[in-house]
């Protein structure tokens, strides 16, 4: 994948956490410190109980592969095919990504495998989660 | 809202269908109002609220010379027109205005003066989906389906076979897009989209529209045509983003509003004698079956392969063709309200005989929004 041509993502104020996260090698989430939902995407407050008392955390980087297509159009900064998957984290929520370092065929892309988060950097800023086979 | 209190009295298409390299997209609004407006005797003056999604409301009243005491631009992808007909029959029972004009009209194939869609790279979608290489609805709108089919043993034949029923309804339709025959093979064989669907379970591109006009029931008799009376209705959204729904194997949203609709219609399933699913991809019937309560979880990709919703069953769906065969302007949910408004007028090029309740399902963006109308064309 040539991947300078992605469509790169504007970190706002309430995502700039995760994206300094990535950059530093550290997939982050967010947990609610009244109703201990552990909740993605970014927002600085409990999407399940409304409180505001909310922390980020380290997630492990461990996942399973929950769902995928794989598309065979062509997309800027894509070789098709490629796979379009969503992962579900160890930690509960779930986030749309590429698996790598692997076949991108329904044979290799098995759902509920094993994965572990790696990071594709495109820039000095951004740092993209993606996901491997897990190792071991 | 009370049964039956509210009526269609006008509903058309646009006067061409698929290719129209003549009209604007706002044109297309204007030709398909102007056929609503024939079909029950009124001009833009007897018109006192308008709804609408691809345009704003300010662009349709302008350019058709309403002047409206109620608006309603709720734009929340293709059943942004049920959710319409939802809010026009509040309204008009709440006395905010009398007669409801709702349009719809996109160049979605020839694109022109199309609206853009464009996602913000400081949006959710623009930061958390789009630099992981989708590119619209094929890529997005499928990628709950594996889990789906796992989770229920769902083959690929199986899945294929929602194509093949309704394009046998499509073969009915002269309108249809797309009418010959096809087999599950043809559609397992076709050109690879997004795998595990095929170009053959992706809906049409198409340009086009609809417009309906809704009144008040005791109004409805003095027009030309047989009121279609609703029954029922209901709301909801869920994410903007596919990959944070909760369930990839059942839709919030779709679980919203089919029940409450039903719920409003005082009906069973056994009732309802037509239905319309909203299908821009092959699975959205699967869904619609199960969330709506017409088949239990795991059934709906068994039951319409069993052909229990093909011509001469006892549940007719997607009588038209559906996105996947009649056509899909981008918002297909109008067509999907015209088929129903054609089925309890009688007058459906595949007429289910005898039909007195239909039930018009919809969906918005990816499993983003629902929202769905029941219809009857018996008074109260």
């Amino acid at each position: 994948m040539s991947d300078d041509q992605r469509p790169r993502p504007q970190p706002t104020p309430e995502t700039q956490y995760f994206w300094d996260g990535t950059k530093a090698g550290e997939l982050r989430l967010q947990k609610c410190g009244d109703c201990e939902k552990v909740y993605f995407p970014p927002r600085p407050f409990c999407p399940a109980c409304s409180s505001r008392n909310v922390a980020t955390m380290a997630a492990s980087g461990k996942a399973s592969l929950y769902s995928y297509v794989i598309h065979h159009r062509k997309v800027p900064g894509f070789t098709p095919p490629y796979a379009i998957a969503v992962v579900e984290l160890a930690e509960g929520p779930r986030m749309m990504t590429n698996i790598v370092d692997c076949p991108q065929t329904p044979q290799a892309l098995v759902l509920d495998m094993a994965l572990e988060v790696t990071y594709h950097k495109m820039d000095d800023e951004i740092s993209l989660p993606l996901f491997r086979p897990a190792k071991g | 809202m009370r049964q039956k209190t509210v009526a269609v009295v006008g509903a058309s298409e646009t006067t061409g269908l698929g290719t129209i390299a003549t009209m604007s997209q706002i044109q297309l609004h204007a030709d398909a109002a102007l056929n609503a407006m024939a079909d029950c005797g009124l001009t833009a003056k007897d018109i006192d609220g308008v709804a609408c999604a691809t345009e704003t409301p300010v662009q349709i009243a302008h350019y058709l010379g309403i002047k409206p005491s109620w608006v309603d631009g709720t734009a929340v992808g293709g059943c942004s027109f049920m959710i319409h007909v939802r809010h026009a029959a509040a309204a008009i029972e709440a006395g905010l205005c009398k007669t409801v004009l709702i349009t719809h009209g996109e160049s979605g194939k020839s694109r022109i003066a199309q609206i853009p869609r464009t996602i913000p790279a400081g949006s959710l979608n623009g930061q958390f989906e789009q630099p992981f290489g989708p590119m619209g609805p094929p890529s997005l709108f499928p990628i709950p389906v594996l889990r789906f089919m796992k989770k229920y043993g769902v083959t690929h034949e199986q899945m294929a076979m929602v194509s093949v029923v309704q394009r046998e309804w499509a073969g009915k339709n002269p309108r249809a897009t797309f009418k010959d025959p096809i087999t599950t093979d043809d559609v397992l064989n076709s050109r690879m989209i997004a795998y595990p669907f095929r170009i053959l379970q992706c809906c049409l591109v198409s340009d086009g529209g609809g417009a309906l006009i809704l009144t008040s029931s005791d109004r409805a008799k003095d027009f030309p045509t047989k009121p279609v009376y609703i029954l029922g209705t209901g709301e909801s959204v869920e994410s903007p983003m596919v990959s944070q729904m909760a369930d990839f194997t059942s839709s919030q949203a779709f679980s919203i509003a089919g029940p409450t609709a039903f719920r409003e219609a005082g009906i069973a399933h056994k009732d309802v004698d037509h239905l319309m699913i909203y299908d821009a991809f092959a699975h959205l019937p699967l869904y619609g079956l199960e969330d709506l309560g017409f088949v239990g979880r795991g059934e709906a990709a068994s039951f319409i392969a069993g052909r229990n919703t093909a011509p001469g069953s006892k549940l007719p769906l997607n009588t038209n063709g559906g996105g996947l065969s009649y056509a899909h302007s981008g918002m297909y949910g109008m067509f999907a309200l015209q088929e129903s408004v054609r089925q309890m007028r009688g007058i459906a090029p595949a007429q289910i005989p005898g039909a007195k309740i239909s039930v018009c399902h919809g969906v918005g963006g990816m499993f983003s929004a629902s929202g769905t109308i029941i219809f009857s064309n018996e008074p109260n």
